[in-house]
């Protein structure tokens, strides 16, 4: 560790630099966490407002009724401002919750907790990604209210709508939407630098690779697949931003470009960025499995390994996005293999965690339900994808409600729930206080059964020919007899809407009021459990040392159930 | 601590001195760039292999000359960043001064050279809007002369604590990740010199 920038830093410092331009880690972890909690109510009210405009089109949306004419006309949204809630949704809720949710609010708590560090590598740059990433959000909510109102060309903003005004009416708001996702961007390359060498260079004496928490893991493989993969996108941002200010034509066809270069620059991000999102949500999940099924992860390498086969294969699979766009036909079969080929991994990893569970002594707490939850929903999100990689059945299938079913049930598992298991978990270590239990499981209970009935039925949609990123199913007679399935869907997802509010509740006033969690109040082995709750500015009283694998409960010759990993093997022998 | 805790730890040796962290962090930023630009060429030799004639026809009109000579500016600039490198291990502070100011005033040249290049191609009516290859050719060509001013800011910030002397003894590395960034940033050119001034 070569600076430490904690020997000047302490209580002494002013409110400013402590919370609001903090270098430490933990306070930026909880910005980048309070901030995507709030963007995903912002997500999740604008899928408020489609749901019900799919299911009663046209009638004015209870509540939306302020929102001011061009946009919103006495609550009754047209269909421009449609299109608009299904980008900013998407781009929302990929890059504005799951990211900074998962990336910057646990990896950044965590990786120097469980590594051992007193804080990131690069403190300062740290505080930086997180203010670019905060000046990013503010950026991106600006948009609805310019000229010409949000992007309004998907989330994966192909042009050349996304390049030409002219076809979508849309005008300030994807150069917008451009400079926000651009500054995303740099935020996380940012992060991921910080991650990969905090991880790589700063682990306590110890604690080697094979000796990290699968979070850990987790995070890196994240960071390595998000900064190898982003450049591509980041060029084509660039050239897009050229076509629609400087009048190049790299990708309006009329001009001579060819738009499907777009898709080829974003898929090659886009996939990736799916395991950018999926790997931290499962990591932390492999945290929670072990500790309250009181059994080591079954298979610690094979998971390893497992990870990096996904990440490397994740770059090979992007034009399976793209089988019906009209791109090589020589490809397809190639692309369908690869994509097949990556569930390999998956099903090792989720076998790993079903037989981590396995006869274990199950503790049904709050996180554990949540990791379990996020078990079972992400299992029927791999299969269906199965589906879609095989190109005969994507090309029926393709752009339909089961894709936007097939997607929720994989990001929402991981974002979501696998999200909410790792809230649950850290909590205490994030503030001292323990959770409300009954609060947790209720709403554990209201998000597990207003998910899947909200988007189990997006599957039989599909199939029955709703497409997806419709304004009005009405307008179409044989989606007629599938309304009241719609209807139903959106009751569902009202429902789990209203399910957060315990949630919300929960959170705030254990934040302030919830019983004192202690150092260690699951009994847990990692690392980040040895420091006080919640750690000081500096993390560790006296820098740790590491003598086992994480994973060590129920082994044979100790006298609990379970062994840290900071604790030498002759102290727990009694 | 007992004997036997000790070997444990030792037998799972200490990941410390992996790499400095300076360095390890460098070489991330680098990969990421990499990928960055390898999206661009890719995009652009993908365009160059579905047009035909137009293409070369507008690629005629390059100085190849003066690329040739940015070239070797460029390469020049990068031996002197590596003799100051080389003259900070050997704690020689006057001549890593020096050097970084020459590898300043190099990055300096191809920026100049870069302008004549642009102000000629421009008032020709080789604008950006010219034609699809002119487009990736100021695209390509300026986000690498972006780096390039970066790269000189970056060194002549250097280059001033080197005459203060404030660059002993603790930032002395610096001038390594600073060289390799411009190393990086050579090497770019040394793809984009043919792909731009040598493909008709
Ligand atoms: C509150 C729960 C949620 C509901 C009710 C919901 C609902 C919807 C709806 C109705 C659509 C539009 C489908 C269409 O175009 O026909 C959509 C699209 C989308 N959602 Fe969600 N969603 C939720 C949460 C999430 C989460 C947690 C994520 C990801 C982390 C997510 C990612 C997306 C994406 C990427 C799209 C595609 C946007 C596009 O087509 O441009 N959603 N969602
Ligand atoms: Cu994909």
């Amino acid at each position: 560790m070569a600076v430490d920038p904690h020997t000047h830093a302490g209580p002494h410092l002013s409110f400013w630099r402590r919370y609001i331009f903090s270098t430490d880690h933990k306070v930026i972890g909880k910005q980048y966490l309070f901030l995507s909690l709030f963007m995903a109510l912002v997500g999740g009210l604008l899928a408020y407002m489609m749901r019900w405009q799919l299911a009663w089109p046209e009638t004015a949306i209870p509540g939306a009724g302020w929102i001011p004419e061009p946009t919103a006309f006495d609550g009754v949204i047209p269909p421009e401002f449609y299109n608009a809630l299904v980008t900013m949704h998407g781009t929302i809720m990929v890059f504005f919750v799951a990211m900074p949710l998962l990336l910057g609010g646990l990896g950044n708590f965590l990786i120097p907790l469980m590594v051992g560090a007193s804080d990131m590598a690069f403190p300062r740059l740290n505080m930086m990604s997180f203010w670019t990433f905060f000046t990013a959000s503010m950026v991106l909510l600006a948009s609805f209210f310019v000229p010409g109102g949000a992007a309004a060309a998907g989330w994966t903003g192909y042009p050349p709508l996304s390049a030409d005004p002219t076809y979508t009416g849309v005008d300030w708001g994807i150069t917008l939407w451009l400079l926000a996702l651009a500054l995303e961007f740099a935020s996380f390359l940012m992060g991921g630098i910080n991650f990969l060498t905090t991880a790589i260079s700063m682990r306590a004496p110890g604690l080697s690779m094979m000796r990290l928490p699968l979070m850990v893991w987790m995070q890196m493989s994240a960071a390595v697949v998000f900064m190898l993969s982003v450049g591509p996108l980041i060029a084509g941002a660039v050239l897009l931003l050229l076509d629609r200010t400087a009048g190049t034509s790299f990708f309006v066809a009329t001009r001579g470009g060819d738009p499907l270069l777009w898709q080829h620059l974003f898929w090659f991000f886009g996939h990736p960025e799916v395991y950018v999102i999926l790997l931290p949500g499962l990591g932390a999940i492999l945290e929670v499995l072990p500790v309250f099924s009181r059994k080591p992860v079954f298979g610690y390498r094979p998971i390893v390994y497992a990870a990096i086969a996904a990440s490397v294969l994740s770059f090979i699979v992007w034009a399976h996005h793209m089988f019906v766009s009209g791109m090589n036909f020589k490809l397809v079969m190639p692309f369908s293999i690869t994509t097949i080929l990556i569930s390999v991994p998956f099903t090792l990893i989720v076998l790993a965690m079903i037989a981590t569970i396995w006869r274990g002594a199950l503790r049904f707490t709050t996180p554990m339900l949540f990791a379990l939850g996020t078990l079972g929903v992400f299992i029927v999100g791999g299969l269906t994808g199965i589906f879609l990689g095989s190109a005969p059945a994507d090309i029926f299938l393709h752009d339909t409600a089961f894709v936007v079913a097939h997607f929720h049930y994989t990001l929402f598992s991981a974002v979501i729930f696998g999200g909410f298991a790792g809230i649950y978990y850290w909590f205490p270590k994030m503030f001292g206080r323990l959770m409300n239990e009954l609060l947790g499981k209720i709403h554990f209970a209201f998000t597990f059964i207003g998910f899947n009935l909200v988007f189990g039925p997006m599957f039989l949609l599909g199939i029955g020919g709703q497409m997806r990123r419709i304004y009005n199913p009405m307008q179409y007679d044989f989606l007629k007899p599938q309304q009241p399935l719609n209807e139903f869907i959106t009751i569902a997802a009202i429902i789990l809407l209203l399910g957060q509010l315990p949630f919300i509740i929960n959170f705030f006033w254990s934040m302030f009021r919830g019983n004192l969690a202690g150092r260690n109040p699951w009994q847990a082995n990692t690392l980040e459990w040895a420091a006080p709750s919640p750690p000081p500015h500096g993390n560790f009283e006296t820098p740790p040392r590491v003598y086992h694998s994480p994973y060590g409960y129920s082994q044979p010759g100790t006298s609990e159930d379970w062994l840290p990993q900071y604790q030498p093997l002759e102290k727990s022998t009694a | 601590m007992s004997t036997v805790v000790t070997a444990e730890i030792r037998a799972e040796s200490p990941p410390a001195g992996v790499m400095a962290i300076g360095k390890m962090g460098i070489w991330w930023f680098l990969a990421s760039e990499i990928m960055v630009f390898g999206g661009l060429i890719g995009s652009y030799v993908l365009y160059r292999l579905a047009s035909a004639g137009a293409w070369s026809e507008m690629a005629h009109h390059v100085s190849t000359g003066i690329g040739a000579t940015n070239t070797l500016v460029l390469l020049t600039s990068s031996l002197t960043m590596v003799l100051a490198h080389a003259a900070i291990e050997d704690e020689k502070r006057g001549r890593a001064t020096l050097y970084l100011g020459l590898t300043v005033l190099g990055g300096l040249l191809f920026l100049g050279f870069k302008a004549i290049e642009y102000t000629t191609e421009i008032s020709n009516g080789f604008t950006p809007l010219a034609g699809t290859f002119w487009s990736f050719y100021f695209t390509m060509t300026g986000l690498h002369g972006l780096h390039v001013l970066a790269g000189i800011i970056w060194i002549f910030a250097l280059f001033l604590m080197a005459a203060r002397g404030t660059l002993w003894p603790h930032t002395q590395q610096r001038v390594e990740y600073a060289g390799l960034y411009w190393h990086f940033v050579d090497i770019v050119w040394i793809f984009l010199f043919p792909l731009l001034y040598l493909s008709y």
